[in-house]
């Protein structure tokens, strides 16, 4: 038995050094240099600069906007899904989007937001004048909702299916209103699968670079693009690094909150 | 099983419609010879034909695919012995530990992730490209791989493998013939979820790929940056038609596995 464990714990022993543990490590003693290689705490310094306070606050700002409107609608949605006939089915139909490639996805709302756009279309027939809807922070935090809400609905479904039935059963029979059934009783006993939402949501919302780049066109400064902004093309890795390892934190922070009972980002 | 409201089923028709439109809204321009995704000139298939005339796409095309099936052939088998090698450990805090190191991968953010590949790849000294790419793309899907397969081998009775070892079964027989069978569902899962991993991935791959190699995302990223073009709405027709072939396969393997074992791959 011993034997065994350890042979088949090689590979994996290695992966978890070389790409989880190392990467960390890397990232921390980068965060440490400065453009020139030298030890420098001057990064955490520049980190907690008006400027960069600012920015990490909008981004905070932004990833909560997402996240609140992300549960908004999932709930409901999730919640109407395990009332329908072929469940199953149906939750199938709400993930096959998030399947469909992120980028192409962002790229559609390119030409829906755009000014000659659908949107601005029907916009029109009301009388409206067509409008730049693209590069505003509506279009931001749309686009993200839309590319986060399978991930939102998926835990709260597995949450709400393995609920017992029969506890708001009796909750209304004790004379509970649908509200404070719901208040009372669905809502704590969902709570999980709304805390494992709001984990895939919320640090990937701080942590987006492509669609600001996309659609919010360089407006909006999350904490992913600066990480991206620096890595990519300011070249200092460093400052990069720094603003990395404050992600980290909140992630392990998060990871704490959650009780480690983590049931994968994007899975299905 | 209560009837829904019709106001519920507005709001599901609703929500099924926004996550759709968009998706729709790009293969129907792919049709259009006009050129923009505004004004729906003419039907022409023109812009899928550019797809496959275009040999530069065709190897990118090909790139993806590839990183993909090897980082999902390689990552399971290291993510499966793993899994093995994870249960067999008698020391629950040294578990414990080892299974919070596996979902760090998970709950990082991609930029995160991408960010210190960049800088273990360069440190190292290996060249930024196809190796980087399909190196990334193994480490960040080995985590899921161990956790799709992780419940399987848990509901297995440790009496089959005392059985096999009474009966005489080397240590390789048992793995073959007795692990590697009962846990085959979490497998094929694990494997179907690092392909779609490898396949959605934008951001690490956007960091750790030199000039000269590209995966879809990125070039996508590049092509959408420029501005609209209508191959790309050739491209997401293909990738559509590819995707739902691709989840009808997973389910009905899942649906298979699942008559076998009775049981549910996944909560």
């Amino acid at each position: 038995m011993e034997t065994r464990a350890r042979s088949s714990l090689f590979l994996y022993a290695v992966w978890m050094v070389a790409f989880v543990i190392a990467p960390i490590v890397l990232v921390v003693y980068y965060s440490m240099l400065d453009l020139n290689g030298h030890f420098t705490l001057a990064n955490y310094a520049n980190f907690f600069s008006w400027a960069y306070l600012k920015m990490t606050l909008t981004s905070f700002w932004y990833a909560f906007l997402i996240t609140a409107f992300t549960l908004l609608f999932a709930y409901p949605t999730a919640y109407l899904l395990t009332k329908t006939k072929h469940k199953q089915l149906w939750l199938m139909l709400i993930i096959i989007p998030s399947w469909i490639n992120l980028l192409l996805k962002t790229y559609a709302f390119i030409g829906i937001f755009g000014l000659y756009g659908p949107i601005n279309a029907f916009l029109e027939v009301f009388g409206f004048e067509p409008k730049q809807i693209l590069f505003t922070d509506f279009s931001f935090i749309f686009v993200a909702v839309y590319i986060f809400i399978p991930f939102m609905i998926l835990p709260i479904f597995n949450a709400l299916d393995k609920m017992d039935k029969t506890l708001v059963y009796a909750a209304r029979d004790l004379g509970a209103s649908g509200w404070t059934t719901f208040r009372r009783v669905v809502f704590p006993l969902t709570i999980d699968g709304v805390k494992s939402g709001i984990q895939v949501t919320f640090i990937p919302a701080l942590s987006l670079f492509m669609i600001t780049r996309l659609i919010a066109g360089n407006k909006v400064i999350t904490l992913g693009t600066a990480i991206e902004q620096q890595f990519l093309v300011a070249q200092n890795w460093g400052m990069g690094s720094t603003i990395a390892v404050f992600l980290i934190l909140i992630m392990v922070v998060s990871m704490l909150f959650t009780g480690n009972k983590t049931r994968g980002g994007r899975a299905l | 099983m209560s009837k829904l409201t019709m106001t519920a089923r507005i709001y599901l028709a609703v929500v099924f419609v926004i996550l759709y439109a968009p998706i729709f809204y790009l293969i129907f321009y792919s049709f259009n010879s006009g050129g923009t995704m505004y004004t729906f000139e003419s039907f022409t298939m023109e812009h899928y034909a550019a797809v496959f005339e275009d040999t530069r796409l065709i190897v990118i095309l090909i790139n993806t695919v590839l990183v993909a099936l090897l980082s999902g052939l390689i990552s399971t088998i290291i993510g499966t012995l793993g899994a093995i090698g994870i249960v067999s450990l008698k020391n629950q805090k040294l578990r414990s530990t080892i299974l919070s190191l596996n979902n760090v991968l998970i709950v990082s953010p991609d930029v995160v992730i991408g960010a210190s590949f960049l800088i273990l790849f360069t440190i190292i000294g290996v060249k930024l490209g196809f190796a980087s790419v399909l190196v990334s793309h193994i480490a960040f899907s080995v985590p899921i791989v161990v956790l799709m397969v992780l419940p399987k081998l848990l509901e297995m009775n440790s009496s089959l493998i005392d059985a096999a070892h009474d009966l005489g079964a080397t240590k390789r027989d048992v793995l073959t013939r007795v692990i590697l069978p009962y846990i085959q569902p979490g497998i094929f899962a694990g494997f179907f979820l690092a392909l779609t991993y490898s396949l959605d991935d934008f951001a690490v791959t956007f960091f750790v790929t030199g000039n000269g190699f590209s995966t879809l995302s990125v070039e996508i990223y590049s092509m959408a940056r420029a501005g609209i073009s209508l191959t790309v709405n050739a491209i997401s027709g293909l990738v559509f038609l590819v995707t739902v072939l691709v989840v009808i396969g997973y389910y009905m393997i899942l649906r298979r596995s699942d008559k076998d074992a009775k049981t549910e791959v996944r909560a």
